[in-house]
């Protein structure tokens, strides 16, 4: 487990196409970008776990990163309250839904957390990203360093009002 | 027995309830009951309904990919897949397992301990503690792990942070939680450094701890509960796994040994790569999954189980302490004799995890763990068998090449099949024992569940994950009219009535 009073974990699957805009920002901004990675810690996987509220705790602030048909342009960035939804059953269990789980382990709110979607259009297994996905994947890892080098709750809170309009 | 509720002689004029799906894994399983008028059980049929087909897409593969490739078998045990796909390409290099670099073969069984532990805590404090904690017919919203996490703090966590520490080995040793690769063929990939295994040495003592309350409490809810924990879903059975060759339970590597229902030696000291004279196939009309048994008893009494209660009641001893103690303790439950009690799947999982533990903690002790000599090579051969114990069962992988280093045969039986004709008689015991005569509700379906679920925690899974695959149970009538219906939605709601 890398430390970090920050943590960017992105999910999904490199094999499915767009699905893999996640785990290729994170790989971007670890190879290429301007981040002090001694206070970002990075994380990837397939996909949310229950035993990834583990992984939230003592952070100051996180940043999940997935791809998503429904944002509205290149990328969005929400902010996520803990949700009692029952994704934690299923193969697709949403950040709200692993806040929940963390509330439930820890007997405390969770650290501010936040989702950047990342637009994407095809998933299937053996497909390269699309031409769109590269695009968007090329805006949205500009946006991710600009937080991740200024990891403070206001600063971020801004860009969940207006993301959509700097993305569009 | 209960195998005269697998075919009835007039199907056509009796009531059809289906349960579809039951299950996403391997595949999706439907169950199908068929009642008469009075509600009956005359028929109880666990259907795995999808072919895969991965014995033929990785034909034509080099084999050098077959662990790689095979680990997408599965997302909860794919460690498994990728030892035994490996095993079996270490033949193909000439290399056997009396052979493989010590280092080598240790980094495989810390890995194995890491991959059983994490499956172990997955199926038992994620899918099955619900019900084991709260009731078989509870309230379904708290048929959950997030309800444990809740209620049952404690055990919630523990059981979360068991999982993270299995997994957690997996990625030291492969680089990765899911899916990364370490056996390559003829020994591992990369050695263990000394931070790494550092890092797995700090925990591993509350791990240890952790998995000794857990066996503690299984025993617990399953004494509370008796005879009910002692007849539910049970049958008497044979057994079949591997064992080392002093009779020790053996997860990674040894022969195979089946025992009879009164613990009676079928086969002993088996080498697998003949597995093939002792395990046939059967195939039926109304199911792809096979059904396999032992040659030596016949199509009919020859089927057997699998998984944790076959491993602890085929040996004689586990060599780790803690893990040694609870096996007596659990054979004392029975006075020595062979456990049939399905739910005692649960209680020899535990022991397991805990014996899983001791093993990593004795590895993480041992200076070849972080040894660098991680490969051998021998004389190239056409053909290759590699069999472990995945955490449900014994695990067959069996590989022809050619002279091109392509794959040409290749036949899996994996743990799920082997336990077909047994989870089977679980649920037609359930059907006869629970359901019959009494008016369907999502409750008395949970009890198939249950059973199901003390067998296979990815069949476990499908059936506790409602997201796209709500339950649906239909009741017709002898003319197929549709007279009742229950629906569990996506978010756990239930909607009776047939519009």
């Amino acid at each position: 487990m890398s430390v970090g009073s920050v943590l960017l974990f992105a999910y999904g699957n490199l094999s499915r196409g767009d699905d893999a805009v996640a785990p290729l920002l994170l790989e971007s901004i670890q190879n290429n970008a301007q981040v002090d990675l001694k206070k970002t810690a990075i994380l990837s996987d397939y996909q949310l776990q229950i035993e990834h509220a583990l992984d939230l705790e003592q952070r100051k602030l996180v940043l999940f990163a997935d791809a998503s048909v429904s944002c509205k342009g290149a990328f969005e960035l929400t902010e996520v309250r803990a949700d009692r939804n029952s994704s934690h059953l299923t193969h697709a269990m949403s950040p709200a839904a692993l806040l929940q789980v963390f509330q439930a382990i820890y007997k405390k709110a969770p650290p501010p957390c936040f989702l950047l979607s990342i637009k994407a259009e095809q998933f299937e297994l053996g497909q390269p990203l699309s031409q769109d996905a590269e695009k968007n994947l090329r805006l949205s890892c500009q946006f991710a360093e600009r937080l991740l080098n200024k990891p403070v709750l206001q600063y971020w809170r801004k860009f969940t009002d207006n993301a959509r309009n700097i993305a569009a | 027995m209960y195998e005269q509720l697998e075919t009835t002689e007039n199907p056509d004029k009796l009531k059809r309830v289906v349960i579809d799906p039951v299950s996403r894994v391997e595949g999706h399983g439907k169950v199908t009951l068929l009642l008469d008028d009075d509600n009956k059980i005359k028929q109880v049929r666990l259907h795995i309904v999808e072919f895969r087909g991965f014995e033929r897409f990785i034909q034509g593969r080099p084999y050098w990919e077959l662990p790689v490739l095979v680990q997408r078998l599965c997302g909860i045990c794919p460690v498994s897949h990728h030892l035994a796909a490996a095993k079996a390409i270490d033949q193909l290099l000439g290399i056997d397992p009396d052979s493989l670099p010590s280092s080598a073969a240790k980094l495989r069984r810390l890995l194995h301990f890491g991959q059983v532990l994490q499956s172990h805590a997955l199926h038992f404090f994620y899918l099955s503690s619900p019900d084991l904690l709260f009731g078989f017919e509870s309230e379904i919203n708290k048929r959950n792990v997030i309800a444990v996490l809740e209620n049952y703090t404690d055990i919630g966590v523990q059981g979360v942070k068991l999982r993270k520490y299995g997994q957690e080995v997996i990625r030291m040793v492969t680089g990765k939680r899911i899916h990364g690769s370490g056996a390559i063929a003829g020994g591992m990939n990369k050695p263990l450094t000394p931070a790494e295994r550092d890092y797995l040495r700090a925990d591993i003592g509350q791990i240890i701890a952790w998995t000794e309350a857990a066996v503690g409490l299984i025993k617990k809810v399953h004494c509370a509960n008796l005879p009910y924990y002692d007849e539910f879903a049970t049958i008497p059975s044979n057994y079949l796994g591997l064992i080392r060759a002093d009779g020790a339970l053996e997860l990674y590597h040894g022969g195979l040994r089946a025992k009879d229902a009164n613990g009676a030696t079928i086969i002993d000291h088996v080498d697998y790569c003949q597995y093939s004279a002792y395990i046939h196939e059967q195939v039926r009309s109304w199911s792809y999954m096979k059904f396999p048994y032992l040659q030596a008893l016949g199509k009919t009494k020859g089927w057997y189980r699998v998984g944790p209660l076959a491993r602890v009641n085929n040996c004689a001893f586990i060599d780790t302490p803690k893990a040694e103690d609870a096996r007596q303790e659990f054979k004392a439950h029975s006075s020595g004799a062979m456990v049939h009690s399905t739910l005692a799947f649960h209680w020899a999982r535990m022991i397991e995890a805990l014996h899983c533990a001791e093993g990593i903690q004795r590895l993480l002790q041992d200076p070849e763990i972080l040894g660098d000599d991680l490969r051998a090579e021998g004389e190239r051969r056409l053909e290759g068998i590699g069999v472990i114990e995945a955490p449900r069962g014994t695990l067959f992988h069996h590989y022809q090449i050619n002279e091109n280093d392509i794959v040409t045969k290749a036949n899996l039986i994996v743990s799920t099949t082997s336990n077909n004709t047994g989870m089977n008689e679980s649920i037609r015991q359930v059907a006869a024992t629970c359901l019959s005569g009494r008016e369907l509700t999502e409750p008395l379906l949970n009890n198939i569940e249950v059973a199901i679920r003390a067998y296979d925690p990815c069949l476990s899974c499908a059936t506790h994950a409602v997201g796209k695959m709500p339950l649906q149970l239909e009741l017709l009538d002898a003319q197929g009219q549709l007279i009742d219906k229950l629906i569990k939605h996506a978010g756990g709601d239930i909607e009776r009535g047939v519009n």
